[in-house]
């Protein structure tokens, strides 16, 4: 399996093998776009299960008890708040989870006894968490409010690296496509919302600006000397520094996957809901769709965007009339695709590439 | 190249000094102070309570709560907590917000303490006398205490600025206060129950010092002053918060407008509190000290008590003293919360059992081990050898980031949450990231043609500059989202931020290095097929040479050569090959 990501990848970066995945683009747009407009209708319509954290509410978890049945904290709940509905979870093998609307303290104490009577556990086993209705509204808001900003100065310094509104824009472009998706999946399976998934959809943004930026430097150092060629075209050479990252991109989501699938399983399998669970299930959502779109979206709205810069309509024009008088020597194979290969010219590498003699001849 | 091994062996030799220090500096703290080799945890690790206050003015109140005021809370809750005995209880603001976080299963009074909201009172001091609790009760005695047990006048309150002393109507104090139809600053508020308490209390104990419930309003009461100097028996409230306006604090000016060099605090009062501060100062002015001194109470304590001498009316009174530029702004803004019309309204509150918090790091650290390893087990899978330095390096940004995480929680107080322990176990896949980052760009230049040395340096120049902007972008993620969220989001933004540091800090002084060292190794240099940059599955066979050609397998030069004379002499070619190095690939021209 190795060797055949090698030379897979060896053909890809010699151009070899080509994806055309610019050129195609039209059908990424449609995807994604399709996606995207699933994801807003899910969210649209059936919203967003929000956690305790933001509507306000009190959950109760009783840990390590030997009985788990939820019909304990059904009627502690039905004595002590008659007017809440009790959402009852066994988490493992050995937790219980309550939660019930906002109740006043007082209150919330009388049922942490009554629950660690019924659990038969020292009261100290018992946790709970108690979330006004104003500060889950804060809670909410912060979040909202980290995100414009984030993505604001995203923008700027990306324009600032780049030095290509158009680059910051695709990213940002990217940026929104993933955090739509994620969400979406989220509206549309209907997991919980918490603090901690919103800690993963944020971290989400560093991750797929990550893959982004590997991918935009690479197309940016192809298409560096692109006016003094008339090889190949702006998408060309960007579709070439897309599959030449292409190995890059699947190693680095696949690495950055694996922790966070170790957490995701743990966290579901092992402690029930919680941070960990919470967290890692926004990452693996958001990490699977950032990879998608930083192939997939980020390069080809770059390239959409920058076709419509006179310079390079120019360019294009002049490298396919080229084409067209025959002049040209780039390898055309026999379905006319245009073998698209590395345009740097190359130099001489100094007396340090040179292959060392160790020994005499013999 | 000695170049580079120098160049290689300083990075290292500073990687070295930076773990050295870091480990160091720990040792020391563990040795001489009060830290410890392990991170302390926050209260979803180790169980306790934390409760989220937001400070709530009452309705039609025109002050505004600003930072001072918190801070002043902040501190009359530690205080309250300290006394209760509660060691550990971290309290701090986050924006607009207090959090207290309890260690344990705090009990229900403590809780209580936190919730309860400080108020300001004026009393008329009655009797002052030394902090200790008297032994012999002697009722007759303590009616007039010796002058020297005194320590109060060294404050006095007089008219502030313009405000000229009139000598107004002070007969009417007797009616102002109608409490039992008895003057506030009279002895007779001094019952055998009151002497009892003032000759028990003693302000040496630190419980006696904060969050002490105030008496009732209508009876005279006992108060430690507020670093245990002295304590006070006073008779009733006759001015509270309300009746502050406001109170600020500078330098003091004598009547000539010149500086003296020392710092008053003015308080300024309501129409309401001028009337009455007029009466009480009118009154208590020509009492024998400490009569004719006032007590500011705050949460139970002291804060001041100045002598009067003069009727202050107009609503505007300076208090002078020793007091530094430091005291005065505290007092200042004692006065000016003790006006506040808040209270502190909960939240959120959470309470974690140990259990609990247990079970959950002991999870998150076999969540980060088995994520570890798969990453390990991926990296040497795809890059053999160089799987190694991956995990080298990996290794390295574990031990810096927990010792700056250990030495991070002694000095600035850092408490690892879950959410950091999720933060770190994330982070294992970006830092991971950037060394693959490095390392498909070194093979990018090896299939381009260059020699591994070359390919290195070339690769790396690449690469750093891509590692560095997302990088760059993964700290600016973690900033804004340490310095916009709440609550568990920052632990997650503070290990985020403080790995990416970390994993820029290794992929220069330890990842690069490494790797120009080793590619000097033969089994590197020559590209052994188990080095993970072996040029031969890196397609050097299939190479672009440029003008659109591309060279597939076709034997260079030198091999046509070998090959020729390998014909005529096969037996010469195979001893050798045989002779060689297992690494030399096939097909290099290595001779």
């Amino acid at each position: 399996m190795k060797l055949n990501l090698a030379e897979w990848g060896n053909k890809l970066h010699s151009g070899e093998k080509t994806y055309p995945i610019v050129a195609q683009r039209k059908r990424w747009f449609i995807v994604s776009g399709v996606l995207v407009a699933l994801s807003l209708v899910a969210l649209f319509t059936k919203g967003l299960n929000a956690g305790i954290d933001f509507v306000g509410g009190t959950e109760f978890r009783v840990t390590e008890t030997s009985i788990t049945e939820p019909a304990e904290a059904q009627a502690v709940i039905e004595e002590l708040a008659p007017d809440a509905t009790a959402r009852v979870t066994i988490l493992g093998d050995n937790d219980v989870r309550i939660q019930i609307g906002v109740v006043d303290i007082e209150t919330g104490r009388e049922i942490t006894s009554a629950l660690a009577e019924a659990y038969d556990v020292p009261e100290d086993q018992v946790s709970f968490t108690q979330i006004g209705p104003t500060w889950g509204a804060s809670v909410g808001k912060a979040a909202v409010q980290s995100l414009i900003v984030f993505l604001v100065l995203v923008g700027i310094v990306m324009s600032l690296y780049f030095r290509a509104w158009r680059m910051a824009v695709a990213a940002l472009v990217a940026l929104a496509h993933d955090l739509i998706i994620t969400v979406g999946v989220y509206a549309l399976i209907g997991f919980e919302v918490t603090p901690a998934s919103v800690i993963g959809f944020l971290t989400i943004l560093g991750y797929s600006l990550y893959d982004t930026v590997v991918v935009f430097d690479k197309i940016r150092e192809n298409t560096q000397h692109l006016t003094s060629q008339h090889r190949y075209t702006y998408d060309e050479l960007a579709n070439l520094g897309l599959n030449q990252t292409l190995v890059r991109s699947i190693n680095t989501s696949v690495v950055a996957l694996l922790p966070v699938s170790a957490i995701l399983f743990i966290g579901s399998f092992l402690l029930g809901a919680g941070t960990l669970k919470d967290i890692s299930l926004a990452l693996f959502v958001g990490m699977a769709v950032g990879t998608y779109s930083s192939i997939f979206v980020a390069t080809p709205v770059e390239v959409a965007l920058r076709d419509y810069e006179p310079k390079i309509v120019e360019h294009t024009r002049q490298v396919l009339a080229l084409r067209a008088s025959g002049e040209t020597d780039v390898a055309i194979s026999d379905t006319g695709d245009v073998r698209v290969g590395a345009v740097n010219r190359g130099s001489h590498q100094g007396a340090a590439a040179q292959p060392k003699r160790k020994k005499r001849k013999a | 190249m000695a170049r580079v091994k120098n160049e290689a062996r300083r990075a290292l030799t500073w990687l070295g000094a930076i773990i050295v220090v870091l480990y160091g500096t720990l040792a020391l703290g563990v040795v001489f102070g009060n830290a410890s080799w392990t991170p302390n945890l926050a209260l979803d690790l180790a169980g306790g309570r934390e409760i989220v206050l937001a400070p709530v003015l009452a309705d039609g109140a025109e002050q505004t709560i600003d930072q001072a005021d918190l801070d002043q809370a902040v501190d009359i809750i530690r205080r309250r907590i300290d006394a209760s005995g509660v060691a550990e209880a971290e309290i701090s603001t986050q924006g607009q917000n207090i959090v207290v976080a309890l260690p344990g299963n705090p009990s229900e009074e403590t809780v209580d303490l936190v919730r309860q909201s400080a108020q300001l009172q004026f009393r008329p001091v009655l009797v002052s006398g030394s902090p200790l609790p008297t032994t012999t009760s002697d009722a007759s005695a303590s009616a007039t205490p010796e002058p020297s047990a005194s320590p109060s006048a060294d404050e006095t309150a007089e008219p502030a600025g313009s405000a000229t002393p009139e000598p107004s109507a002070s007969a009417s104090a007797d009616a102002a206060t109608p409490a039992e139809g008895t003057d506030p600053s009279s002895l007779e508020w001094i019952t055998e129950d009151v002497q009892a308490k003032y000759d028990a209390l003693d302000c040496t104990a630190a419980e006696n010092l904060s969050g002490v419930t105030p008496g009732d309003p209508a009876l005279a009461d006992v108060a430690c002053d507020q670093d245990g100097l002295a304590k006070y028996i006073m008779g009733p409230v006759e001015m509270d918060g309300t009746d502050v306006a406001t109170a600020t604090s500078g330098p003091e000016y004598n009547s000539a407008g010149t500086l003296t060099g020392r710092y008053e605090v003015r308080l300024e009062l309501t129409n309401d509190g001028a009337k009455k501060f007029a009466d009480t100062t009118g009154r208590i002015k020509d009492f024998e000290s400490p009569r004719d001194q006032f007590a500011m109470v705050l949460d139970g304590v002291v804060i001041s008590a100045p002598a009067v001498s003069t009727t202050i009316t107009g609503g505007q009174a300076s208090i002078t003293g020793n007091f530094t530029q430091e005291s005065a702004e505290q007092l200042a803004n004692q006065l000016k919360f003790g006006a506040l019309p808040m209270t502190l309204e909960v939240q959120s509150e959470q309470q974690i059992s140990a259990t609990l918090g247990a079970d959950q790091l002991q999870k998150g650290l076999i969540a980060g081990a088995i994520g570890l390893l798969l990453v390990v087990i991926y990296s040497l899978i795809q890059y053999r050898a160089l799987g190694f330095v991956t995990v080298g390096s990996l290794v390295i940004a574990g031990a810096i980031t927990y010792g700056l995480i250990a030495l991070l929680s002694w000095v600035i107080g850092y408490r690892l949450s879950l959410a950091g322990v999720a933060g770190l176990i994330v982070a294992i896949g970006v830092t991971a990231d950037s060394f693959i980052v490095y390392f498909e760009r070194v093979r990018d230049e090896l299939r381009e043609g260059r020699s591994l040395q070359a390919a290195i340096d070339h690769g790396w120049r690449r690469a750093r500059r891509t590692i560095l902007a997302s990088d760059a972008i993964n700290v600016l993620a973690a900033v804004v989202l340490y310095l916009l969220a709440v609550g568990g989001v920052r632990g997650f933004a503070f290990t985020l931020g403080l790995t990416t540091l970390v994993d820029v800090l290794v992929v220069f002084l330890f990842t690069h290095p490494i790797l120009m060292l080793m590619g000097k190794r033969p089994f590197f240099a020559r590209g052994h097929k188990w080095s993970g940059l072996d040029p031969r599955q890196l397609g050097r066979d299939t190479m672009y040479k440029g003008r659109g050609r591309i060279v597939t397998g076709q034997p260079t030069l030198a091999e046509r050569k070998a090959a020729a004379a390998g014909i005529v002499a096969p037996a010469a070619a195979a001893t050798a090959t045989d002779t060689d190095d297992d690494a030399r690939p096939e097909g290099e021209e290595t001779r």
